[in-house]
């Protein structure tokens, strides 16, 4: 637990120290931004934060790989791997170090995007309870992102490597996973819709907060998380 | 504290250590401790294993008591590390670094201000505390490195290569820091050269392609090598009766002369440990020959490890 802890803080300063994460804060805030004016200034456009919403994950497939690609991938081509398992820490808590670590560096990207829905606010049509239920959906969304990305910069030492498979992977998952149900049959159509980001996401954006898909998120981030230890165990086996 | 059975590891097809078995840091073996070899001898692979980053193939080894396969992290409480390339997180300041691995280490707020102290004043590191990592150069990353594997006062302590990319004045300190380390603490280190573990280790082991050559006290090692010494001599002298008169002396092998005008050079080998300079020189002035050089080839590294492999090879037949 104290090693969680001793991790999470070092990861989150490391990633405060890094220029990449900065230009991911501003990017980030700048595109939801943009989406936030373009929604909110079209005449007629009343559901301006259920499309705010709709699109932040749109974002995230793009900036989040670039917050997760160093994370292990840099211990490895450093070597700093090396102090780092020989000192009594064991590989579940790096990863959940890690992870956690990121995942405050990515709460803090959110708290920026609050200005959005307290402007909406000021102008009276912000659904408070529909804000509450998207800020969950984004907090769930972009902890399976990361730890996705987590996964993928254990596997290789190479960030360029672990951020464009990090990248295919959430941009196939959040918006292929309905075009690629909707031509198959049967069973397959019903698992491929099952495991669509976006159609699991969409249900907070419409203000629901469904346990089934917040069970969704919370099993398939563990699922990673689990398969980025055993990834870390691996590669120190070979 | 450190022992080692019938250790094996391949990456793939090859074999990087082969069936080692080694036991050190006893009584006998004194607390510091050169794992001597050249380049892809297979060195790093086993720190590694011995400080539990890599698992073996197959064999056993314990350290400090605890088995590193079985009690890893009891193993990892109880060893500090400095790798071959002294990696670090060059975004991080030395202090807050190494106050990041006290805190791995489970170490107060305390202990770790008391020990980040005292190692960074013991590897000369004070000035730079509060500098990036990322800023230093070489030689202080080097020292970084050393200090944190000295931080929470392990009872063995891995070193791989300590003294490389390291200036002649800071190779001599440290090597001094490494002896003081051998009063409270087992030191492990690796090597390829020679001249180093004999100066700082009580004890060699001595290994290339995975296999252990040889191994006892750096002194015995030394007259294995020196065993196998050249003696070069210029004399001035009818090169026949010089050739002759050197041969005659007791200790003397093969030699091997060659003449230009007038003076012969001759190449002598030795038989046994013995130190023939003496007697060539007494020699040369008992005949009234001139002597204008003499000079011991000792053998490198390279040439024992030659020699030991070809005398294993005899050996086996
Ligand atoms: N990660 C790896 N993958 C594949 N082969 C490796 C790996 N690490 C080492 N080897 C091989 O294992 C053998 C032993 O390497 P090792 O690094 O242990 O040698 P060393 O004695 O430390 O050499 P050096 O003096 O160059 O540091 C070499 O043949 C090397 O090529
Ligand atoms: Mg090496």
């Amino acid at each position: 637990m104290r090693n969680i802890v001793t991790m999470t803080r070092r990861e989150l300063t490391a990633q405060f120290y890094s220029p990449i994460a900065y230009v991911v804060l501003v990017v980030f805030l700048v595109l939801s931004g943009i989406i936030f004016g373009m929604a909110n200034f079209q005449p007629g456009a009343e559901a301006s934060a259920r499309m705010l919403f709709g699109l932040v994950p749109l974002i995230l497939v793009l900036v989040s790989p670039l917050l997760t690609m160093r994370l292990l991938s840099d211990e490895f081509r450093t070597g700093t791997i090396e102090t780092l398992m020989t000192a009594p820490i064991n590989d579940a808590e790096v990863i959940l170090g890690k992870f956690l670590g990121t995942f405050l560096f990515y709460l803090v990207m959110l708290a920026g995007t609050l200005v959005y829905p307290i402007i909406l606010s000021f102008y009276g049509s912000l659904d408070t309870g529909l804000a509450l239920c998207s800020y969950v959906g984004l907090l769930l969304v972009g902890g399976l992102f990361i730890s996705v990305g987590l996964f993928f910069s254990t596997c290789t030492q190479n960030q360029v490597i672990a951020a464009i498979c990090t990248l295919a992977i959430l941009a196939v998952f959040t918006f292929l996973g309905d075009w690629l149900a909707s031509g198959q049959e049967g069973t397959l159509r019903v698992i491929l819709q099952h495991l669509s980001i976006r159609s699991h996401y969409e249900v907070f954006v419409r203000g629901l907060l469904d346990s089934n898909h917040v069970v969704f998120f919370i099993t398939s981030t563990a699922l990673f998380l689990f398969l980025g230890v055993k990834a870390l165990e691996f590669r120190r086996w070979r | 504290m450190i022992e080692v059975k019938n250790l094996t590891k391949h990456y793939g097809a090859i074999r990087a250590i082969d069936n080692l078995t080694f036991s050190v840091g006893s009584d006998t073996t004194g607390n510091i401790i050169g794992f001597l070899g050249p380049n892809g001898a297979g060195k790093s692979t086993t720190i590694r294993i011995l400080s539990c980053f890599q698992p073996a193939d197959s064999g056993m080894a314990t350290v400090a008591g605890y088995n590193v396969f079985t009690q890893s992290l009891d193993v990892r409480r109880n060893i500090g590390y400095l790798p071959e390339s002294a990696p670090l997180y060059t975004e991080m300041r030395v202090r807050e670094y190494l106050h990041f691995r006290g805190k791995l280490h489970g170490m107060s707020r305390r202990d770790r201000d008391n020990a980040v102290r005292s190692v960074t004043e013991r590897c000369w590191l004070g000035d730079f505390v509060d500098r990036p990592i990322g800023q230093l150069s070489k030689g202080m990353r080097q020292r970084v490195g050393l200090a944190d594997a000295l931080l929470h006062d392990p009872k063995v302590i891995f070193l791989d290569e300590p003294t490389i990319g390291l200036d002649p004045m800071q190779i001599r300190e440290t090597r001094k820091l490494i002896r003081e380390l051998g009063d409270r603490h087992i030191v492990f280190l690796s090597s390829h050269i020679l001249h180093e573990v004999e100066q700082i280790c009580t004890h060699a082991i001595v290994i290339a392609s995975g296999r252990i050559l040889a191994s006892g006290a750096p002194a015995e090692l030394r007259e294995r090598i020196s065993a196998g010494s050249r003696l070069i001599a210029e004399i001035k002298g009818s090169p026949d009766a010089v050739v002759a008169a050197v041969k005659s002396l007791s200790g003397v092998g093969a030699v091997e002369s060659d003449t230009q005008d007038e003076w012969t050079r001759l190449s002598i080998e030795a038989n046994g440990a013995g130190d023939i300079r003496e007697e060539v020189f007494k020699l040369a002035s008992e005949k009234g020959w001139s002597l204008r050089e003499m000079r011991r080839e000792v053998a490198s590294l390279e040439d024992f490890f030659i020699k030991i492999t070809a005398e294993q090879r005899t050996g086996r037949g």
